[in-house]
């Protein structure tokens, strides 16, 4: 551990600000580059399923 | 006939079907040891890496930056490679692989933008600077930019693919200016981290929690690339067979 304490470890000598700012966003930024494929992906096969079961009945 | 030199794997990939289910299977691998890696990556990098003997604990963004910065440019050499498949193989999951990166590369070239001036502020005493590796890097991201944009702003999706195909290789002059830019210009940029030919200069118990968070990052946006082109395949195959026979029953 580089660290004494749990309030060093977020105080990050001074510089907790800038180092949890960039982990912040580092990780927000990385969720939603996985988490909108996956429902964009639910909706396109939603949409989808209901257009082939359209096409099902007419024919 | 096409020319038979190529291995078989290259016309496979060619197929969205055969792409849709590999990818289908790579999934779970990737989200578990990338979602891993990147765990034991953040804390170690946050928790147990010694800090810098000049910059102290601000130095722990690099496990962020330097792993963003080198994905940034690699995603964008793999969308200016498929683009080049594309037009040369007409090869459509190529196109659509190159289509997939764009936005994920922009975001990364984004948070490595980010990050760097969160990071510049304590180190250099100013957010940015007009550097030559830091310019170079916006100019990276206003390609992402432009090729998002040239690719929505067409409305043929062959004729789209190519252009941001040509925009993309073009740009492609850019990468290694990035690369130089710490040489061949006065920076505040410290030089890169991890060189092909030599150690790098700074300890293991610095250094290998970075390695880890570049591999994780590589798995987890390989993931989320994937996920991105089976959106993509199934959008452009929407009147294939196997697509109706796949979310049909």
């Amino acid at each position: 551990m580089a660290f004494e304490t749990f309030a060093d470890f977020l105080n990050m000598g001074g510089h907790g600000l800038y180092v949890w700012l960039s982990y912040g966003l580092g990780l927000l930024t990385i969720a939603l580059c996985i988490y909108l494929p996956v429902i964009q992906g639910r909706e396109t096969r939603r949409t989808l399923r209901r257009r082939i079961q359209r096409e099902s009945i007419k024919s | 006939m096409a020319s038979s030199w190529l291995p078989r794997w290259f016309y496979q990939l060619a197929s969205p079907r055969w792409c849709y289910s590999i990818t289908g299977k790579l999934i779970p691998w990737f989200a578990a040891t990338g979602g891993l890696l990147f765990l034991v990556g953040l804390i170690w990098g946050l928790a147990f890496a010694p800090s810098d003997y000049q910059q102290g604990n601000s130095f722990r963004i690099i496990y962020l930056h330097v792993p963003t910065a080198i994905l940034a440019q690699s995603f964008y050499m793999m969308m200016a490679i498929a683009g080049a498949i594309g037009l040369i193989w007409k090869m459509k999951v190529a196109d659509m692989v190159a289509k997939s990166v764009a936005p994920l590369g922009a975001a990364l070239a984004v948070l490595a933008l980010a990050t760097g001036a969160i990071w510049g502020k304590p180190t250099w005493g100013s957010w940015w600077v007009w550097d030559a590796r830091l310019t170079s890097m916006l100019v990276l991201l206003f390609l992402y930019l432009g090729v998002m944009a040239l690719n929505s702003a067409i409305e043929s999706e062959t004729t789209a693919a190519k252009s941001t195909a040509v925009l993309a290789l073009v740009g492609l002059v850019n990468i290694p200016i990035i690369k130089y830019s710490v040489e061949w210009w006065n920076t505040l940029h410290q030089p890169a981290t991890f060189k092909l030919t030599e150690k790098p200069a700074m300890p293991a118990e610095m250094w290998i929690p970075l390695l880890v968070m570049v591999i994780a990052l590589y798995l987890l946006f390989g993931l989320a690339m994937m996920l991105r082109l089976r959106n993509e395949i199934l959008r452009r195959e929407r009147r294939a067979g196997w697509v109706k026979e796949l979310l049909g029953s």
